[in-house]
């Protein structure tokens, strides 16, 4: 079997994510790579390690901007020269654009929040709040999917250098409809979140910027990172670049502790691969302890003190 | 200005599959998926007290008209429900092809989406219907200006923001962080069942059965499992104890 993976990048670096999905196509078949921008074909060499045979290359100025349509254009170019079982992508606002057109222009079917893949083409998809585990299939070539954020770590295959192949690509006329007039991009200040082993998140039943410490206190005493969910940011009560979810970082980390926090789908998204979730909120009915190892009904302002005084004295100890 | 909404009707509470025909069960009760209250508050914004139309257009099964009337009372100016057996069990695929010829037959100026379905957790119909349409599409959308011809969008991306500028028509996407969504007074609840309401099948769409519905999917259940991990979940009440609680769960899993 041959894939084509979506390979996304920001800025010099390929996204860890797609280089995940990369390396799982790489052992279920021939693994190919498609990497679309403005002067990109100097990453498309790393794309070996991680299994990639060939990797198709469109490098243009008008590629540069992340917008999904002109991606649609590319990936159908190569799909259509040569001939894949699948095509695959690591989620983010971009690839899941890209991944629906894609679909829609080929008439290819798609399954989405895939979390794994088998070798004849069986994928597994949690649903419904991830109480059920659906084996999804395709009925048309190629196959079209799109993995959850997190789904396979990006491990060297062991691959040597790709084969690079320039895409002769034309834009359609609503591929060049849109155009970024502006960027804000934030950066991140600090050590990663997305590279922390431990993170604490906070959200709303916080219930003031202030009382972040909170947070911040217990991640010092457990060796970890803070997050913080969307509604906090777009309050003002801590940075975009410590925002997790859809929009924002995405963690998996081997502990994550969530205060305060709802687990709108939102910050879910961001946060459900983590190994192990404990989360307190004071509302029985918040999601979060849908998806929780260890979920405490409580307040976070008398909990979290106390909690963060008796890991202190463990590490004191 | 015509601004379409495509909203979704989904089950209310915790929804089912069905072992049987392993599509979501659409038996019970149902709501207007809260994500799309946020594109109809944005389309009433951006319509505001001018000239022009917002239309709400939904395919499902025929209670979908409650959500379709909850958008109306909202203040919608019409809607249109494409319902029609042969739709049923449709994948992303074919449920796109017959939003998109229903757009066709609208012919707006701006067709707006929510940013998910909270039943099946879907957020990628509008960039599969805006290629259909041949038009752009802008996702995550959490500001939406109007110009001449154009709409200026600004979309928050993994890495901050983008400030989008696409021509007219287009497709978007709105974030649920875009507005508060109203709620309905009770005049526009009453003024609702007077507005005009049009329930479509298939054939007035133009739309093959065969490319409808399961027959039109090209995508498929094939079995439904238990879920992995997080089998040992547990919640307790947050008493005195709740923080030694927290230490020793941590010493177990050997995360301290």
């Amino acid at each position: 079997m041959s894939i084509l993976v979506f390979l996304e990048h920001h800025g010099d670096e390929l996204q860890k994510g797609s280089l995940g999905v990369l390396a799982k196509a790489a052992s279920l078949g021939d693994a190919d790579a498609v990497l679309v921008g403005g002067g990109v074909t100097a990453l498309a060499a790393e794309a070996g390690t991680y299994g990639a045979k060939k990797v198709h290359v469109a490098d243009d100025a008008s590629l540069d901007p992340p917008l999904p349509q002109p991606r649609v254009d590319v990936i159908a170019k190569v799909v259509a020269d040569g001939g894949y079982d699948a095509v695959l992508f690591a989620n983010s606002v971009l690839a899941a654009d890209v991944a629906a057109g894609v679909a829609a222009r080929l008439d290819a079917g798609l399954n989405w929040d895939l979390v794994d893949l088998t070798s004849d083409f069986v994928g597994k998809r949690p649903a419904l709040q991830d109480s059920v585990l659906v084996d999804v299939g395709w009925k048309s070539s190629p196959r079209v999917g799109l993995f959850r954020a997190g789904s396979f770590d990006a491990v060297p295959t062991g691959g040597g250098a790709p084969q690079v192949e320039n895409v002769a690509f034309e834009l359609e006329e609503h591929s060049r409809a849109a155009k970024i007039v502006d960027q804000q991009l934030e950066e991140s200040s600090g050590p990663s979140i997305e590279d922390a082993e431990i993170v604490v998140g906070g959200g709303r039943g916080l219930g003031a910027p202030e009382n972040f410490s909170l947070a911040e206190e217990l991640a010092r005493v457990l060796g970890g990172a803070v997050g913080a969910t969307r509604a906090v940011v777009d309050a003002g009560w801590y940075p975009y670049s410590a925002q997790i979810g859809q929009t924002g970082k995405t963690v998996s980390p081997k502990l994550y502790v969530a205060l305060g926090i709802s687990g709108a789908i939102q910050h879910k998204v961001g946060m459900q691969s983590s190994n192990v979730i404990v989360a307190i909120n004071k509302d029985p009915n918040a999601p979060i302890f849908e998806f929780s190892d260890l979920g405490v009904v409580g307040d976070v302002h008398e909990i979290v003190p106390k909690l963060t005084e008796l890991l202190q004295q463990r590490r004191d100890a | 200005m015509k601004i379409a909404v495509c909203v979704k009707h989904v089950p209310e509470g915790h929804a089912r599959i069905d072992p049987g025909s392993k599509r979501l069960d659409r038996s019970g009760e149902g709501a207007l998926n809260h994500f799309d209250a946020n594109a109809v508050e944005e389309a009433l914004r951006l319509k505001g007290d001018g000239e022009g139309e917002v239309v709400v257009l939904s395919m499902g099964p025929e209670k979908a008209a409650d959500s379709l009337r909850k958008a109306l009372a909202m203040g919608a100016d019409r809607a249109v429900l494409v319902s029609d057996e042969a739709a049923a069990g449709a994948d992303l695929l074919a449920t796109s092809r017959v939003l998109a010829a229903a757009l066709e037959r609208e012919g707006a100026d701006l067709v707006l989406f929510g940013q998910q379905a909270e039943d099946a957790d879907g957020a990628v119909l509008w960039a599969a219907v805006a290629e259909r349409l041949r038009r752009p599409v802008v996702s995550q959308a959490a500001e939406v200006t109007l110009a001449d011809g154009s709409v200026r969008v600004k979309r928050q991306t993994e890495y901050g923001y983008d400030v989008i500028e696409a021509s007219l028509p287009a497709v978007l996407a709105v974030s649920d962080a875009i507005n508060e969504p109203r709620y309905p007074s009770l005049k526009g609840i009453m003024g609702a069942k007077k507005k005009p309401f049009e329930t479509l099948s298939l054939a007035d769409l133009g739309v093959d059965a065969g490319a409808a519905g399961e027959a039109g999917s090209k995508t498929e259940v094939l079995g439904l499992g238990d879920p992995p991990a997080r089998a040992d979940a547990r919640k307790i009440e947050g008493d005195a104890n709740a923080a030694q609680a927290i230490v020793d769960f941590l010493a177990e899993k050997r995360l301290v």
